[in-house]
């Protein structure tokens, strides 16, 4: 993957997005970096809100649409998280930038073509670990907020876990749905629904030691599925 | 002779036939040559008992035959049978004595048949014992009481020698036996008192003098076969304890103590032996405790809905029913089982199986509480001496050992006790400080602490009071008017109470305004905080008959006091001018309108306060008491209590994880949760905490998660089992 190399040369200007003059990059391969760079920051404005200078929940639509992706698709996640997005809804300049440059995308179309490509990637082991823990923080919306509801973590299971892990994900979310005792999951939760998935034999579930330091809720799953 | 003349015959006459066929059956039973008898010699020898009972008097000779009859056998029985019997020993004794036996029956049956005429009138007339037990009683007087001890240790040594692995004659044994039984003419007696009673003493003997042999010599070959020889007894041992009526069961059941004494010591001397009669106690005591919850339970839910929250009689019943059970079984032990640690430890475990069910939704901790309350406070629905007092606190102390939420007790009790003490409940000061005392021992003192600090607090507080009375004397400008008495109280050592801001009325402001400047000059160091929920007001009140003191809280004399100022006051009206809740208000305004004393009028004159409810003063209220108590019920603390006590809980579990980690560091899961364990099972055995049921690993793992997401410690990036700890 090419990175700029802009400390490096050390000469990058200030970035002023409401002159929307370009600016250049001194990199090893020159004039085509630059350009890019161009496209991809015009893009960029063709969706942000001029104000904020961000993209926004509007925009994003928007983007989609021109993407002819569902907003709700889990490639916009994926998308979010090579963007290494913030905040959900959100994207900033640089965010959209590091994104578009790390997929060597300039256009939409470039954009749809590359979606494939990031899908496999994601679902490397080594990534999909780091994204399956990304895209709970990333609906993590208030400031200090450092757990999601549990139908919204339902969702979120879903989407991601849905089509690897499909018996799995039907039975977590239906306990999750009609049990009690917790009402939000945590980030620890969350990391154990993963390894939950990749390490035990499911439906039979023979290989689970509660003894081990399995979460609570996760206990509780199994008891619950020993006991239908 | 004719059978046809019925001449008279004379007694000696008569006798002298009859002793001729007496002769005979004598001469056959002995084995000498005589023929047997024709049904002519019966006939004959029949009739003229018949003649000589039917003859007119002075001829009929009914007494003397029957005093003859029997003679016939004492003569006999000391002529021939006991010479025989006493010339013989051991088992050629116990064969003579089944002979002679035998032989007894026949001539009785025989001699009854040839008197039988005498069955018929006289001995119903005269109400004298037939002649059938005539025959056998003759023998079990002169042989029976003669020859018993002889004959039960013969067959004693007969049954020792078969343990030897001698073949012995079961069946003459079994015959001898029979003796015993049957001697007793339809009563065990005999039986059980001449013979069983023995065996089992010597068994016991026989089995104890095996064991120390058998350990003292032995090669191993010997060994084990007496070892099979132990194990046959151990086996029986078995059956013997689940027999319906004479087994263990039984015996508990039917309160058997003397043959429960008796079973301890028969299988005290085999190898493990009390073990099945341990676990059939313990068995036994859980099940009857068991069923005084079931019953309590059960007449507990014929209670009505609105008084399903108060602890009331038949919770207290319960608790008093199970001092007693236990009162009982440890009786048992103590008596019964000798003491031993076995039987200790199974009424221990029976207890708490059932001592830690709750009823009607009273945890055990609460029941205890409540019935300590009832002994401790004035009025209490127990009424004893002081030496019960002493006595039943004492058992209930006991049966806390039992309950594993002694924490959740320990916080009813003192909730309990703040009431007593600061409404001046508490009957007795001395039975107060003994109760805590036992609790210390048994529990230990962190225990009490704070408790005992709550004692002090009030001895300190009537100290200040003291002084707070000197200082308003010295100072007449501050004085408020009022009598006050203000009571400190240490915040740690009491239960925690909410303070609302009630507006004070203007009288009592005064009163808050001296005292605090009083305690200034006493320290400036802390801080009061006035709660005015506990407080109580003795306020005169003007009725149109005459003046009433009202003894009432603090809250109740705001809400009086209001109506100084206004005739009528709606119930918004007085909750804004009390800045108090709705809770408090509902309550204190029932009691002021809808309870057994009427102060307020209430617009409607419904029995419940509702939002739209409008207040007067009741003018025309009076009653022959001069000076009258409306009490303030108080608010029901179960719940809180309950959530206090989970709160602690998971503070002390927190501590010791953190506590653990912080010196660890780094620390697989399954260490972490057993470390916790014990230093928490270690922690509370000092503070009396409550038992950890081994293993709780679930409320730990709950309160590991917490930490993690509150930072304190995160999980390892490559091992998901294992912690580290976040500085």
């Amino acid at each position: 993957m090419r990175r700029s190399s802009t400390r490096k040369s050390g000469s990058a200007a200030a970035v002023n997005p409401s002159s929307g003059s370009s600016y250049a990059y001194r990199s090893a391969s020159g004039k085509a970096v630059s350009k890019e760079v161009e496209r991809i920051d015009n893009l960029f404005y063709t969706y942000a809100d001029a104000s904020s200078g961000l993209i926004d929940p509007e925009g994003i639509e928007s983007f989609c649409s021109d993407l002819e992706v569902d907003c709700t698709d889990v490639r916009i996640l994926m998308l979010a998280w090579k963007m290494k997005a913030e905040k959900q809804g959100y994207f900033t300049l640089e965010e959209w930038r590091r994104g578009l440059k790390a997929l060597h995308a300039d256009t939409i179309s470039k954009l749809k073509k590359a979606l494939p490509e990031l899908e496999k990637e994601v679902a490397r082991p080594s990534n999909f670990l780091v994204f399956f823990s990304y895209s709970f923080r990333y609906c993590l919306t208030e400031d200090k907020q450092k757990s999601i509801d549990i139908e919204s973590a339902c969702q979120l299971l879903e989407l991601v876990l849905g089509s690897q892990y499909r018996l799995q994900v039907d039975k977590l979310v239906e306990y999750l749905k009609s049990q009690r005792d917790y009402k939000v999951i945590n980030m620890d939760q969350w990391t154990s629904f993963l390894r939950f998935c990749n390490e035990i034999n499911f439906p039979s579930l023979d290989n689970y030691d509660e003894e081990l330091a399995w979460p609570l809720i996760l206990d509780n799953f199994v008891e619950w599925m020993k006991g239908k | 002779m004719s059978m046809h003349e019925r001449k008279t015959i004379d007694l000696e006459q008569g006798w002298e036939f009859m002793q001729k066929g007496i002769t005979k059956l004598k001469n056959i039973l002995e084995g000498l040559p005589e023929s047997q008898f024709s049904s002519e010699d019966y006939m004959m020898l029949y009739t003229t008992i018949y003649n000589m009972c039917t003859q007119k008097p002075p001829h009929d000779y009914s007494q003397q035959l029957y005093d003859k009859y029997r003679e016939s056998f004492e003569e006999y029985i000391t002529s021939m049978v006991l010479p025989s019997l006493r010339v013989k020993h051991d088992e050629f004794m116990l064969r003579e004595l089944v002979k002679r036996w035998l032989n007894h029956k026949v001539m009785v049956r025989w001699l009854s048949r040839f008197f039988h005429y005498l069955d018929r009138y006289f001995i119903t007339r005269r109400s004298l014992p037939p002649l059938n037990e005539v025959g056998l009683t003759c023998f079990r007087d002169l042989v029976y009481q003669e020859v018993k001890d002889k004959v039960k240790d013969a067959v004693i040594s007969l049954i020792d020698r078969e343990r030897e692995g001698e073949q012995i004659d079961r069946a003459l044994l079994k015959n001898v036996l029979d003796i015993f039984v049957e001697i007793g003419l339809g009563n065990m007696e005999c039986y059980e008192n001449d013979f069983e009673a023995h065996l089992l003493k010597d068994t016991a003997a026989y089995y104890s003098r095996k064991a120390s042999n058998w350990i003292l010599e032995d090669s191993c070959p010997d060994y084990m076969l007496k070892k099979v020889q132990h194990e046959l007894l151990y086996v029986n041992a078995s059956q013997l304890l689940e027999k319906e009526h004479s087994g263990c069961h039984g015996l508990l059941r039917d309160d058997k103590v003397d043959d429960l004494s008796r079973m301890y010591r028969l299988f005290c001397r085999i190898q493990r032996g009390l073990d099945p009669v341990s676990q059939i106690f313990k068995q036994h005591v859980t099940i009857e405790g068991t069923a005084l919850v079931k019953q309590a339970e059960d007449s507990a839910s014929n209670k009505k809905a609105e008084k399903r929250d108060v602890v009331g009689l038949q919770e207290q019943v319960f608790v008093r029913k199970v001092i007693e059970l236990h009162d009982k079984y440890l009786a048992y032990v103590n008596d019964c089982f000798q003491n031993h640690s076995l039987f200790h430890k199974a009424l221990k475990e029976a207890f708490e199986v059932f001592c830690n069910k709750g009823v009607a939704g009273s945890s055990s901790a609460e029941l205890l509480a409540t019935f300590c309350d009832n002994i401790l406070k004035k009025g209490g629905s127990e009424k004893l001496s002081d030496e019960a007092i002493e006595e039943t606190l004492e058992k209930v102390v006991k049966l806390l050992a039992y309950i594993s939420d002694k924490d959740l007790f320990a916080e009813f009790y003192r909730k309990k006790l703040a009431r007593r003490l600061l409404f001046d409940k508490s009957a007795n000061d001395d039975h107060e400080r003994s109760i805590l005392t036992k609790l210390k021992q048994q529990c230990g003192g962190q225990f009490t602490s704070k408790m005992e600090g709550m004692v002090t607090d009030l001895t300190l507080a009537r100290e200040n009071q003291s002084g707070f009375e000197d200082y308003l004397n010295n100072n007449a400008h501050a004085n408020p008017g009022i009598d006050l008495t203000v009571t400190v109280l240490t915040t740690g050592f009491w239960p925690s109470y909410k303070s609302f801001d009630l507006n004070l009325p203007v009288e009592m402001v005064k009163c808050v305004e001296v005292f605090r400047e009083f305690y200034q000059t006493k320290t400036k160091h802390r801080k009061l905080t006035w709660i005015y929920s506990l407080g109580t007001c003795n306020i005169n009140a003007k009725f149109e008959h005459k003046t009433i003191e009202l003894i009432v809280t603090t809250y109740q004399a705001a809400a009086l006091l209001l109506f100084n100022a206004s005739d009528r006051l709606s119930y918004s009206e007085i909750m804004t001018q009390l800045n108090l809740t709705d809770d408090d208000v509902i309550r204190l305004l029932h009691s002021l309108s809808c309870a057994k004393y009427k102060i307020l009028n209430k617009e409607p004159n419904t029995k419940t306060i509702s939002s739209t409810d409008v207040f007067e003063f009741n003018n025309k209220f009076n009653d022959k008491m001069r000076r009258i108590k409306i009490p303030l019920p108080p608010v029901d603390e179960k719940k809180k209590v309950i959530e206090d006590v989970d709160k602690d809980r998971r503070y002390a579990i927190d501590a010791s994880i953190v506590r653990i980690m912080k010196s660890r560091k780094v620390l697989g899961h399954q260490q972490l949760v057993m470390e916790c364990v014990e230093q928490l099972g270690r922690m509370f055995k000092v503070l009396g905490f409550f038992h950890i049921v081994l293993p709780d690993f679930k409320a730990i793992k709950k309160r590991i998660e917490d930490l993690i997401t509150r930072d304190y410690l995160e999980r390892d990036k490559d091992n998901p089992n294992i912690f580290r700890y976040l500085a």
